[in-house]
């Protein structure tokens, strides 16, 4: 296990960031977008091939970023000869497809969306083999899912493709929840989610009472991505997508995902009953079912969809007899059946470019009009087949001798025959693919006259059938991979194989033979048995899947109606009920520690205020109809509290209470003046009660939570503070300090909230009163509920006099609040109330006129000074938010303390006053809207206008 | 003492829950205020109940103080929910302009919802 120089965190970060650049690339032209994302491709495959020597030689290179230890999270890669094999087709073929798109693509297709969708998927593709942790893997897993869908509805145009890129992303998607439930039972079983741990942990994993659970659940997330029947379906639905994707997605990279996973579990999970029955009847299933729907199909690519289900049923029934010569044949018919069926992909791309029509019906003698894409098509297509000296044939060849001597409950023949039967009709609509397509006579009636396409178009296909044929006659060019490969899947080979075309006369040759000839009469009969086929009812897996999407659609719409039918007051009383009921279960279920504390003594007065507060609280409730006798009687109750405060040694909270007190009682005013004056009375007597009654018990309850807890005694942190409230933060007044220096980023975080709520308020206004709610504001009237003397003498004269004393007074406040009660809060109450006054009593204008600073840049300016601040102590290497302090002694004025702590206080206060007094601003805006007129005159009152009228009076 | 700020607590929240219960906007902004009251001192208290020994340090002092964990915590909270009145009270003043009546509940009908709606 050696390090890779962190190489292969760069090599999957690359498509990523990649990912960027085709976007913008598009502008400079269709080639540039192309070559910029080759570029990052070839970059990632160069690294891969440096790190390859390595890896060949049995090595297995780690990279490690480490993220989260505490809960085993981190960014770890590893390549071993699996992730060697799936990371070189990935990015191999990604260069291929890259170039094949370039002319496969029109010029109305956004192209740079395009390549920008394919990086995604190729960044997410390489992080699925790359990835050391499975965690990390199941988030790539879910990429390739979210990108695949992109690409699958490319042509978002067209229904077929969204309906298909829904389904596909539905199917995928609920297999990797699946997975996900899968894989963290596997990681709660070996204790550790790094793959290198689990794939060690085989034993423990077997013999786990959670093998079960963790195998379905697994397979499931497989057998969905790799289109294992009966998930099958929505491969074909895919085909909507442009051809180079299903290129690259449907035979290359995506569908491989699910094989892939299984070869990686391989060593944990194979080697049971469960897994050989499951897994290899799956894929015993998938491969004759897709192989017999795929001879029937018309369309080329559905022809080719049905195949690679066929194939991948091959790979997964390999994989699943959990012999190592099985695993040997499946790596090597991965590398066969990407070859061959990419290039065949790309034939039928071409075709379809070309003629206009994937339709075969329509097609024939083509062999003479493309005479490159015959050759292509043909090489790839007997490689499929499984004719010798193509590759497929090895594979094949290989699969067959597995086969021939597995046996299946007992059973020696049904596997045997079962393998001969898939590959007999796989030699069928391979063949057919050939036939009715290139040979026959040439038509005259193809929907476009084809021509063979430019060389960049068949460069790729053609690259891909050398491959075949190289293979096929040189398996040896392959060997070393396809033994480091199947090395790491089964944990290590325990003999030395050798690919070779000649094995003499085994059984799988007679069932080889016996497959090809059948193929051929197959073919020869397919008119008629197509007939017979057409004739044949059978289910339909899309509208079986619709049906079912439709229905669970319904019934969830059914429950949400049910418990979700808008009326909040509902939704209220069982949030309060069911918190009631935990509350009480709780308790009921005891554990209660045993009572600590005295009683501290209650002198009459504390009953007098008690008093105070409990007929307030009851006159609320009683009067609440009445809503401005309301506001009045709930101001009782926040004086109370803060009395209470003051009584309870907390003047801090006092002096915050009653300010916040002043300003919400001016809000609420406010917003009285446009809303009804009173509430009707519309529920009924018996719900009333019902009400009472939860009111009742939720009261009680908190009540009685509250006392039992003040009568214990509990650890806490607060002696923490208590004791470095000076020494470290240089303030006696530790609620300040905590606030401004030990908990500095909570209220950092709180300021901003304020500040956004303030700004919330701003903009819901500006778009209420551009709506219709500014339109019925300025037709309504309320001049009949104004006072006469909208601004008395007395009270603009006492509010001028007091607005300095009141900003004195709030500077005090503030520069005392380090040491004494007071600070930034405080301090930005007490202001915006001092200025609240000017507006109250002299108007608004005539105080908006007198305003320098906007609002909304003192909130800015307010969070940018306390972030600053803290930012500050990064220039002294501390953590953010570290305060500094120092006493200054300046003659004649007595020794005082600078500290950091004061500027972040300052931020804290300009927050404050730019978000009360934006608020009540936005409130007091709304007057404007309903035709108050501006006072000029610095106070409204004209005493001339008194003695006109008394003179008319008279 | 613990026994009034518990029934003062239980007072508060009883009056508070009857009134997020009701159907208008208005009382349930004040129902919310009188939760966050009852809250508030919820959490004040958590920090168990000392009368004359406030969280200023004092050199002359005894050197017993109250806990100052809990009040810093509901200083911001008194701020903060200030802040989400407001938000409150602009939503419900914006919803009763736009569709004529202040109601909460979407199953009733709504009346001079026409009006609004043009």
């Amino acid at each position: 296990m050696t390090s890779g120089g962190n190489f292969l965190i760069i090599i999957a970060l690359l498509p990523f960031i990649g990912a960027l650049v085709p976007g913008v690339m598009i502008r400079a032209g269709r080639n540039a977008c192309a070559i910029f994302t080759a570029a990052p491709t070839l970059l990632a495959l160069t690294m891969l091939l440096i790190l390859a020597p390595r890896v060949m030689n049995g090595e297995v290179v780690h990279d490690e970023f480490v993220w989260m230890p505490q809960i085993g999270l981190s960014a770890s890669f590893m390549l071993d000869g699996l992730g060697l094999l799936f990371a070189g087709m990935i990015l191999g073929v990604g260069l291929l497809i890259i170039l094949y798109a370039r002319f496969y693509l029109s010029g109305e297709d956004p192209m740079g969306q395009f390549y920008t969708y394919l990086l995604l998927f190729q960044g997410a593709m390489l992080g699925i083999v790359l990835s050391d942790n499975i965690l990390l893997l199941l988030i790539f897993w879910e990429l390739t899912s979210l990108s695949s869908f992109l690409l699958i509805g490319y042509w978002k145009h067209l229904p077929e493709g969204r309906q298909g890129a829904r389904m596909a992303l539905a199917v995928t998607g609920a297999g990797g929840l699946a997975m996900i439930g899968g894989m963290l039972i596997l990681g709660n079983i070996v204790g550790s989610f790094n793959l290198s741990d689990i794939l060690q942990a085989g034993d423990a994993i077997r013999a786990s009472e959670w093998y079960m659970p963790a195998l379905i659940l697994i397979l499931l997330g497989a057998f969905t991505k790799s289109a294992q029947f009966p998930f099958h379906f929505w491969l074909p639905h895919a085909m909507a997508a442009p051809t180079p994707v299903s290129a690259y997605l449907h035979s290359a990279t995506m569908v491989k995902a699910g094989v892939f996973l299984m070869a990686r579990m391989w060593p944990v999970l194979s080697g049971t009953d469960a897994w050989f029955y499951i897994v290899a009847t799956t894929g015993l299933v998938t491969m004759v079912l897709g192989a017999l729907i795929a001879l029937f199909k018309d369309d080329l690519k559905a022809l080719l969809a049905f195949s690679t289900v066929s194939h991948l049923g091959l790979l997964t029934m390999l994989l699943g007899f959990g012999t190592e010569a099985a695993a040997l044949a499946a790596v090597f018919h991965i590398i066969n059946h990407l070859t061959f069926k990419a290039a065949l992909f790309m034939t039928a791309g071409i075709i379809d470019h070309e003629t206009h029509t994937r339709d075969i019906k329509r097609l024939g003698g083509l062999r003479r009009l493309m005479p490159v894409t015959f050759v292509i098509g043909t090489v790839a297509a007997l490689s499929m087949a499984g004719i010798p000296l193509f590759n497929g044939f090895l594979s094949k060849e290989m699969m067959l001798e597995e086969a021939s001597h597995t046996e299946w409950w007992q059973n020696p023949w049904i596997v045997p025959a079962l393998a001969t039967l898939g590959a007999l009709l796989s030699v069928a609509y391979s063949l057919r693919f050939i036939a009715h397509v290139f040979f026959g006579p040439v038509r005259d009636d193809y929907p476009s006259k084809p021509h063979d396409p430019p060389a960049g178009m068949w460069a790729s296909p053609a690259f891909l059938a050398v491959l075949v044929i190289l293979i096929g006659v040189m398996p040896v060019l392959v060997e070393p991979l396809v033994i480091v490969a199947a090395d790491a899947v089964t944990g290590g080979l325990d003999y030395a194989p050798h690919l070779k075309i000649w094995h003499g006369v085994t059984p799988a040759l007679w069932m080889s033979g016996i497959a090809v000839l059948g193929g051929i009469i197959l073919l020869a009969l397919h008119a008629p048995l197509d007939r017979l086929w057409l004739a044949t009812p059978r289910p339909e897996a899309k509208s079986i899947f619709d049906r079912l999407v439709g229905g669970t659609v319904a019934l969830s719409r059914a429950i949400s109606e049910r418990s979700h039918n808008g009326a909040i007051s509902r939704y209220l009383a069982i949030f309060v009920v069911t918190t009631v009921i935990s509350g009480y279960l709780a308790w009921r279920g005891g554990g209660m520690p045993v009572q600590t504390r005295g009683m501290i003594p209650i002198p009459p007065v504390v009953w007098v205020g008690w008093m105070l507060l409990l007929v307030a609280t009851i006159s609320v409730v009683l009067m609440h109809r009445d809503r401005f006798r309301t506001l009045v009687v709930i101001g009782i109750i926040g004086l109370m509290i803060s009395v209470g405060f003051v009584y309870l040694s907390a003047p801090d909270l006092a002096l915050t209470q009653i300010s916040v007190e002043t300003v919400t009682i001016m809000l609420l005013l406010l917003a009285l003046h446009y809303i009804p004056k009173t509430s009707p009375v519309e529920s009924s007597g018996g719900r009333r009660f019902r009400d009472a009654v939860i009111a009742i018990a939720a009261g009680a309850g908190v009540g009685g939570l509250a006392y039992a807890f003040m009568l214990r005694d509990v650890e806490t942190i607060s002696e923490y503070h208590l004791a470095n409230s000076y020494t470290g933060g240089g303030g006696t007044n530790v609620v300040n300090v905590i606030l401004v220096d030990f908990r500095g980023y909570d209220t950092y975080g709180e300021i901003i909230v304020l500040g956004i709520a303030g700004l919330t308020i701003y903009a819901l206004l500006e778009a209420l009163l551009a709506g219709p709610a500014g339109r019925r504001l300025r037709n309504t009237d309320y001049s009949t509920d104004r006072s006469k003397d909208r601004h008395p003498l007395m009270m603009v004269v006492a509010t001028r006099l007091m607005l300095p004393i009141a900003a004195m007074v709030g500077i005090f406040i503030f520069l005392r609040g380090h040491n004494e009660p007071g600070g930034g809060f405080v301090a930005g109450l007490v202001i915006s109330i001092a200025l609240l006054m000017q507006y109250m009593a002299s108007g608004f204008a005539w105080t908006q006129a007198r305003q320098r600073i906007e609002y909304h840049a003192m909130i800015g300016t307010g969070v940018v000074i306390a972030g600053l601040t803290g930012a500050g102590a990064w220039l002294a290497g501390k953590p953010f938010l570290t305060s500094a302090f120092g006493y200054v002694h300046l003659p004649p004025i007595e020794e005082f303390e600078l500290a950091t702590a004061a500027l972040f206080d300052l931020g804290v206060f300009l927050t404050v006053l730019g978000a009360v007094m934006l608020m009540l601003y936005s409130l007091s805006r709304i007057a404007r809207y309903a035709g108050e007129t501006i006072n000029v005159e610095p106070m409204d009152y004209d005493p001339s206008d008194r003695v006109s009228q008394a003179r008319k009076e008279e | 003492m613990e026994l009034v700020v518990a029934s003062s607590v239980a007072a508060l929240t009883a009056g508070g829950v009857y009134l997020i219960l009701r159907m208008r906007a208005f009382a349930v902004i004040v129902g919310l205020a009188l939760l966050s009251y009852a809250v508030n001192v919820f959490i004040f208290a958590s920090g168990r109940l000392v009368v004359n020994e406030p969280p200023i340090l004092d050199k002359y002092g005894d050197g017993i103080y109250t806990d100052p964990l809990p009040q810093a915590l509901v200083l911001t909270a008194i701020v903060i929910s200030f802040g989400m009145t407001a938000v409150l009270v602009m939503i419900a003043l914006g919803s009763y302009l736009e569709s004529g009546d202040d109601r909460i509940d979407l199953d009733g009908p709504r009346t001079d919802a026409e009006d609004g709606a043009q």
